[in-house]
C-alpha cells in the first residue's frame, strides 16, 4: 500500500470515528491470501469515491472475509447485530455472497455487491434489498462467446474451475456461441499447474480457447500456455486480465483478446476522472475491480442524497433503482431483477511503456441485461 | 486418446511429482529426526519463490535467483528454528501444530506487508523456455523437462548425503534413538538445526523452480503443503525413499486421474455431466489412494513408526 492510500485510509477511520455518524456501511471483502488483490482493488476504489464526495456522516467498517464462507458470515452477523450497520457490501467470491446475501437482505439491510453475481441471486432467489452493480456471473463469458461467432471460431475448447461460477462461466459461454466444443473440462479450483489440460488442448485440434481462471489460477496458466509452444488464440473474461495479474504475467498475455464491461480507456467524463484520480491516490492503474467499488460507492451516494435508508427504506431503495449516478461505465441501469444492462466490451492486452494494459477494440455486447431476470418475482 | 498425449501426462505426472518431492524430503526429515510437525514448511516454499522473484528482477539471472532462494529458505529455516522450533521438540504435536501455524501467518502477512498483495513475476531462464520436441514427436516444454532432471539430481543428491557421509549417519543415527546419539557426543542441537535447515533449503528451491511456471503470491505454499503432508503419509513417515516413491505415485494419480476419469466417465454419461463428476472424482483420487495405503499398510509404504 503507498503512503498515500494508507493516509487515505487513516482519514476514513478517524473520520469516520469522530463525526457523528448518520450511515453505517459494512464492507466484508477479501484482503488477505490469495484473492486479496480483488478486495484491496474493490475497497480502494469504494474509499476514493467517498474521500470525493467529502461526506462526514458516512462510517465505514471494512473487515477481511479471508475468502472463507465461514468467516464471512461471522462478520455479516456481527456487523448486523452489534454495529447496526445499514448498508452492507464489498464480497468478491460467489460461494462467500451466497453464504451471506440472503439473510442479510431477509434482516432488511441493503446489500450491493461489488463483483459477485451468482445466477441464484439474479433468478429465483433474487429480493428488492439486493443490488449488483457489477454483473451477473455469466455476463462477460456470454460476450466472450459472442466474441467467438464474429472472430469466425467454430471449435473452441473451454476450461473453468469447478465450483458454482465456474459452471456459469461455461454455460455463459455457449449461450450465443454458435461453434462446436473441442473440449470441455473442469479444472480443480485454486489449481496452479495446468500441464495436463494444455496437452489435452494440443490434441484436441481446437481452433480457440476459452478459459475462465481468475486470479493467480489464470496467471499460472497463461504462463504456461505461452511455454507450451502452443498458438491456438486465446479469449477470456476480464478476471484473468485484471491490472495486477498482466504485469505477472507480463509478454506472454501480449494480444489476448478479453471481455469487460469496463477498460481503463473507456472515454467517458467519469472514467477519465476516475482513472487519474485512482492512480493520484494509489500510484497505480486501476482495474475493473476498483471501477466496481468506485461505482457502488458512488451508486450509494446518489440514494443517500435522495433518502436515508433507515428513514424511509422504500424512498432509498427506489433511489438505488433508478442509478441516478456518474458511471464510470458511461450508461448504467438497472433490470428489473436489480442487475446492470449495460454494454460489454472486447479489449485486447497492450503494453504501454513499462506497463502492461487493456485497450477497447469493440462492444460484444449492447445493452445486455441476464438470463436470469425472467425467473425474478419482485 | 493418443499414445503422445498419454506420454505428455505421464511426463506432467513425473514433473509434478518430483517437485512434490522437494517439498516432502524436508517435511519428512524433520518429522523422522525430530518429532516435529512443521507447518511452516509451506512459508518457506513461498519465501524461497519471493526471494528468487526478486533477485531474478534485480540481476537478471535465474541461476542466481535459484541460489539465493535457496540460501534464503535455509537461512529463514535456521532461524526459526533456534528461535521458536527449539522450544518445541518436547511438547506434544499439538503444541507443535499451533505454534507452527502462528508462524504460517507472521510470513503470509509479513511477506503480503513486504511485497504488497499483488502477484510477482518470474521469468524462466531464456534457455529453458519454449517447447523441444521429443522423439516420437511429441513437444514438451524445455523448463519442465529441467525440473525433472533437477528433481532427480536433488534426490540422488540427498540418497548420497543420508547413505554415505558422516552426517547421513548421524541423521540416520537421531531417527532411531535421539538420547543414544547425544551419549555419543554428537551435538545434536547443531545437527537439528543443519536438518532443519536442509529441509528449509529444499523447500525454498522447489519454490523457486515452481514459480517460475506458477504465480508468485502470497498463501502459495499451503496447497502444496497439504500435498507434501499426503506424500509422506503415503511413503512412511520419516522415510526419505518413501517421500519419493509417494511423491512420484501423487504426482501420476493427480495428474493422470484428471485426464483420464472424465474420458472413463464419458464413456457412459453425458459428456457434460461426466466432465463435472470426473473433475470431482479426480481432486478426490489422492485422498482415496491414501486411505487406501493406510488401510493396506498403516504405518505408510516405507515407514516403520505409525
Amino acid at each position: 500500500m503507498t503512503m498515500k492510500a494508507t493516509l487515505l485510509l487513516a482519514s476514513m477511520i478517524a473520520l469516520g470515528s469522530a463525526a457523528s455518524a448518520e450511515t453505517r456501511i459494512g464492507m466484508i471483502t477479501t484482503l488477505s491470501g490469495g484473492g486479496a488483490s480483488l478486495g484491496i482493488d474493490v475497497r480502494d476504489g469504494f474509499l476514493l469515491a467517498l474521500e470525493q464526495s467529502g461526506r462526514d456522516d458516512i462510517e465505514m467498517i471494512i473487515e477481511d472475509d479471508e475468502r472463507a464462507p465461514d468467516v464471512a458470515v461471522q462478520l455479516a452477523d456481527r456487523m448486523i447485530q452489534a454495529e447496526d450497520v445499514d448498508i452492507m457490501t464489498g464480497i468478491i467470491w460467489s460461494n462467500l455472497a451466497m453464504a451471506v446475501v440472503p439473510s442479510v437482505t431477509a434482516q432488511d439491510v441493503f446489500y450491493l455487491s461489488p463483483n459477485a453475481g451468482p445466477s441464484q441471486l439474479a433468478g429465483r432467489g433474487c429480493h428488492p434489498n439486493y443490488f449488483n452493480v457489477a454483473w451477473q456471473n455469466d455476463n462477460l463469458h456470454e460476450a466472450a462467446g459472442a466474441y467467438a461467432n464474429t472472430a469466425g471460431y467454430t471449435n473452441s475448447f473451454i476450461l473453468a474451475p469447478n465450483y458454482p461460477a465456474g459452471q456459469d462461466a461455461l454455460s455463459g459461454y455457449q449461450r450465443f456461441y454458435e461453434g462446436e466444443l473441442a473440449g470441455e473440462l473442469y479444472t480443480q479450483l485454486g489449481q496452479t499447474d495446468y500441464a495436463a489440460e494444455i496437452a489435452q488442448i494440443r490434441a484436441s485440434g481446437a481452433d480457440s480457447v476459452f478459459f475462465f481462471l481468475p486470479g493467480g489460477m489464470g496467471i499460472s496458466f497463461l504462463r504456461q500456455y505461452a511455454d507450451s509452444g502452443l498458438d491456438i488464440p486465446v479469449i477470456g473474461p476480464a478476471f484473468s486480465f485484471d491490472q495486477g495479474i498482466l504485469q505477472a504475467v507480463g509478454a506472454d498475455a501480449l494480444g489476448v483478446v478479453n471481455t469487460s464491461q469496463w477498460s481503463p480507456d473507456l472515454e467517458n467524463e467519469a472514467n477519465v476522472a476516475f482513472v487519474s484520480a485512482f492512480e493520484e491516490a494509489y500510484g497505480r492503474i486501476p482495474s475493473l475491480y476498483a471501477s466496481q467499488g468506485f461505482d457502488t460507492a458512488n451508486l450509494i451516494l446518489s440514494a443517500l442524497e435522495v433518502a436515508d435508508p433507515n428513514d424511509d427504506p422504500d424512498a432509498f431503495r427506489e433511489a438505488l433503482r433508478a442509478a441516478d449516478f456518474a458511471s464510470t461505465r458511461g450508461e448504467f441501469t438497472f433490470g428489473p431483477n436489480h442487475h446492470p444492462i449495460q454494454d460489454i466490451y472486447v479489449r485486447e492486452v497492450v503494453q504501454d511503456g513499462e506497463i502492461f494494459t487493456n485497450r477497447l477494440i469493440g462492444v460484444a455486447l449492447e445493452d445486455r441485461g441476464d438470463a436470469y431476470a425472467d425467473d425474478c418475482s419482485m | 486418446m493418443s499414445a503422445i498425449l498419454i506420454v505428455e501426462q505421464v511426463l506432467n505426472g513425473l514433473q509434478f511429482g518430483v517437485m512434490l518431492f522437494l517439498m516432502a524430503a524436508g517435511l519428512t526429515l524433520i518429522f523422522g529426526v525430530m518429532g516435529l510437525i512443521n507447518l511452516a514448511h509451506g512459508s518457506l516454499y513461498m519465501i524461497g519463490a519471493f526471494i528468487a522473484a526478486t533477485v531474478a528482477g534485480l540481476t537478471g539471472s535465474f541461476l542466481l535467483a535459484v541460489v539465493a532462494a535457496m540460501a534464503a529458505g535455509a537461512m529463514a529455516g535456521a532461524l526459526i528454528e533456534m528461535t521458536v522450533i527449539r522450544r518445541l521438540y518436547h511438547t506434544d504435536h499439538l503444541d507443535q501444530v499451533l505454534a507452527t501455524f502462528a508462524l504460517i501467518l507472521i510470513f503470509s502477512e509479513g511477506t503480503r506487508a513486504l511485497f504488497g498483495s499483488f502477484p510477482l513475476y518470474l521469468d524462466t531462464p531464456a534457455l529453458l523456455s519454449g517447447p523441444v520436441t521429443l522423439p516420437g514427436g511429441i513437444e514438451y516444454p524445455r523448463y519442465r523437462l529441467a525440473l525433472i532432471a533437477a528433481g532427480l539430481a536433488v534426490a540422488l543428491g540427498l540418497w548420497l548425503l543420508i547413505a554415505k557421509t558422516r552426517i547421513g549417519i548421524q541423521i540416520r543415527a537421531g531417527e532411531n534413538d535421539r538420547e543414544m546419539i547425544a551419549a555419543l557426543g554428537v551435538d545434536i542441537r547443531t545437527l537439528y538445526t543443519f536438518v532443519f535447515a536442509l529441509g528449509a533449503a529444499l523447500a525454498g528451491l522447489a519454490g523457486a523452480l515452481v514459480g517460475a511456471i506458477q504465480s508468485v503470491q502470497v498463501g502459495m505454499g499451503e496447497p502444496v503443503l497439504i500435498l507434501a503432508f499426503v506424500v509422506i503419509v503415503i511413503g512412511g513417515i520419516g522415510s526419505i525413499k518413501g517421500a519419493f516413491v509417494g511423491a512420484l505415485i501423487v504426482g501420476l494419480t493427480d495428474t493422470l486421474g484428471g485426464v483420464f476419469l472424465p474420458e472413463l466417465f464419458k464413456l457412459f454419461m453425458e459428456p457434460a455431466s461426466a466432465t463435472q463428476i470426473g473433475a470431482s472424482l479426480s481432486s478426490m483420487a489422492i485422498y482415496l489412494l491414501m486411505a487406501a495405503v493406510l488401510i493396506w499398510r498403516p504405518t505408510g509404504l516405507f515407514g516403520v513408526r505409525t
